[in-house]
């Protein structure tokens, strides 16, 4: 009965995926792809993770849908179109009905093997859930997931916030100077969604903080604390009370790199005892919960300025 | 009491799907935004405190309860707003209301 | 069929889309969006097998919260690098 729930959900996201894909109107896509991360939150809720629900509701339907309707709305505002035809909303070219055809078949052929595939496997040779639940005792925390996060894969959690920094540094070395938007007859700011926000945004804030002390022992922690507060930023922003981000200062970009210092700091303090990363077993659970509180002071401030870098003031 | 608490529990469930369902045809059905506005903002919200209740009644603790219950004013609060702004944008670039006589 | 096997089956399909977005010369914001669909199957792909007996298991999912975040660090990178080239096209439009 649960298998027919699912089965309808499975074909509902591939088929707002399809639509996403097809769809002529590039905002009805971009709504399209949104409703397609909310269907991923649900079913990730029935695959019990719901950490990844909750991070793929704020950040992959949330965050994502904020940035791409950004782009539509700066493609749209823009100049005249160009004469290239070089936009972001423009095919960069057409291709022949045949070379067409034979994509869309060797696609097909791959998803049939993929599933072939997926129905023919053998029984996993590694089971590593006997493993994850025989230390989580030792490691300073008492949901599986942070653990594996901070302690057991730290290592992966530091080199993924690097990453972030790395694609923020992208972002701010391509800006170039911000073209003078062509601003429409723009209404002047919402007086309803401005009242919203403000109230909202000490809600958003404590939630946000609940989320990242809860992680320990619940789902949450410090990515899903931080999508928190990045909506807040952005939802600031869009309702005209914070505006963009013409230029990162000191002390935001002394706060982007704090918490990957800190885990570092704290990663280079504990390879004096011998291996990276390995937790004292009596300070673990201090240790995890100073590294997640700059975690999400870091990656608030990245995803912000994902979004507040590029957009222009309104 | 176990039973009475999870009788009601599917009652309310049950009639907050009612309403959702009910929504959802008034989102497909109704002729403009307006009228499709009122089908979200009020009967989806509503149906929401219905499905919320029911859970709530199923809770492990009271401050379980509580946090399921707190879902309820926040979502009202978004939906009037965002109900108002899409509405107040839908008059601005003069998009008419249904009236009875457009066939 | 497990639910773990039934959302794995359903992120192979989503790879196979989104890389179809890809390959196929789409406008540049739907290769994006493609390339997000890609990697969300990619993701359910990935908890889905590891989870096709039923019990959850916590590696693949912390494996996938990573992975989600910077799927959206490299979107945001993506649409700021194809807003720029659209920039730089409209001052100075290229000899095609």
């Amino acid at each position: 009965m649960i298998l027919a729930f699912d089965a309808l959900l499975a074909l509902g996201l591939v088929w707002c995926a399809w639509r996403a894909l097809s769809v002529r109107d590039l905002t009805h896509a971009v709504v399209q792809f949104v409703v397609f991360g909310l269907l991923l939150a649900l079913a990730w809720a029935r695959l019990a993770a719901p950490d990844i629900a909750l991070a793929e509701a704020a950040i992959g339907a949330g965050l994502t849908g904020a940035l791409l309707l950004d782009s539509l709305r700066a493609s749209n505002a823009g100049a005249a179109p160009s004469p290239s035809g070089a936009d972001i909303a423009v095919p960069t070219s057409n291709l022949a009905g045949a070379v067409r055809l034979a994509v869309w078949a060797a696609a097909v052929v791959v998803g049939a093997a993929l599933l072939l595939a997926i129905a023919t496997l053998p029984p996993p040779l590694i089971d590593l859930r006997a493993q994850v639940a025989g230390a989580l005792g030792a490691s300073g925390v008492s949901h599986a997931v942070t653990a594996v996060l901070l302690n057991f894969r730290g290592y992966d959690t530091l080199l993924e916030v690097v990453v972030l920094l790395l694609a923020l540094l992208g972002l701010l070395a391509c800006r170039g100077e911000h073209d003078p938007v062509a601003t429409a007859a723009d209404a002047p700011a919402e007086p309803l969604a401005r009242a919203l926000s403000r109230r909202a945004t000490p809600v958003l804030t404590l939630t946000a903080v609940y989320v990242l002390w809860a992680g320990t022992t619940q789902p949450g922690g410090a990515f899903q604390a931080a999508a928190l507060l990045a909506a807040t930023a952005v939802l600031l922003h869009i309702t005209r009370i914070v505006p963009a981000w013409e230029r990162l200062g000191f002390a935001r970009r002394l706060g982007a790199a704090a918490g990957v210092l800190l885990f570092l700091g704290i990663a280079a303090a504990l390879l004096a005892e011998g291996a990276l990363l390995r937790y004292p077993p009596a300070y673990a659970g201090s240790l995890i919960l100073l590294i997640e509180s700059g975690l999400t002071v870091s990656l608030a401030l990245i995803l912000a300025a994902l979004f507040l870098c590029q957009t222009e003031t309104q | 009491m176990t039973a009475l608490l999870d009788a009601s529990s599917l009652v309310l469930l049950a009639i907050g799907a009612l309403f959702f369902a009910a929504g959802t045809i008034g989102l497909l059905r109704f002729p403009d935004v307006y009228t499709r506005l009122h089908a979200l903002a009020k009967v989806d919200t509503l149906g929401l405190g219905c499905v919320l209740l029911g859970l709530a009644l199923q809770a492990d603790n009271l401050a379980q309860a509580l946090k399921l219950l707190l879902i309820w004013p926040l979502v009202l609060a978004a939906s009037a707003t965002v109900g108002y702004a899409i509405a107040r944008r839908a008059q601005q670039i003069s998009m008419r209301p249904w009236r009875g006589d457009d066939a | 069929m497990s639910t773990g096997l039934l959302y794995a089956a359903a992120g192979a399909m989503l790879f196979v889309l989104g890389a179809t977005a890809l390959i196929l010369p789409l406008a540049p914001l739907r290769r994006v969006l493609g390339f997000n669909v890609m990697g969300s199957g990619a993701f359910l792909l990935l908890v889905g097998l590891a989870q096709r007996d039923g019990a959850a298991d916590a590696v693949p999912q912390a494996m996938v919260l990573t992975g989600i975040v910077v799927s959206v660090a490299a979107t945001a990178l993506a649409l700021a690098i194809i807003r720029r080239i659209a920039a730089l096209e409209r001052k100075a439009p290229a000899d095609d």
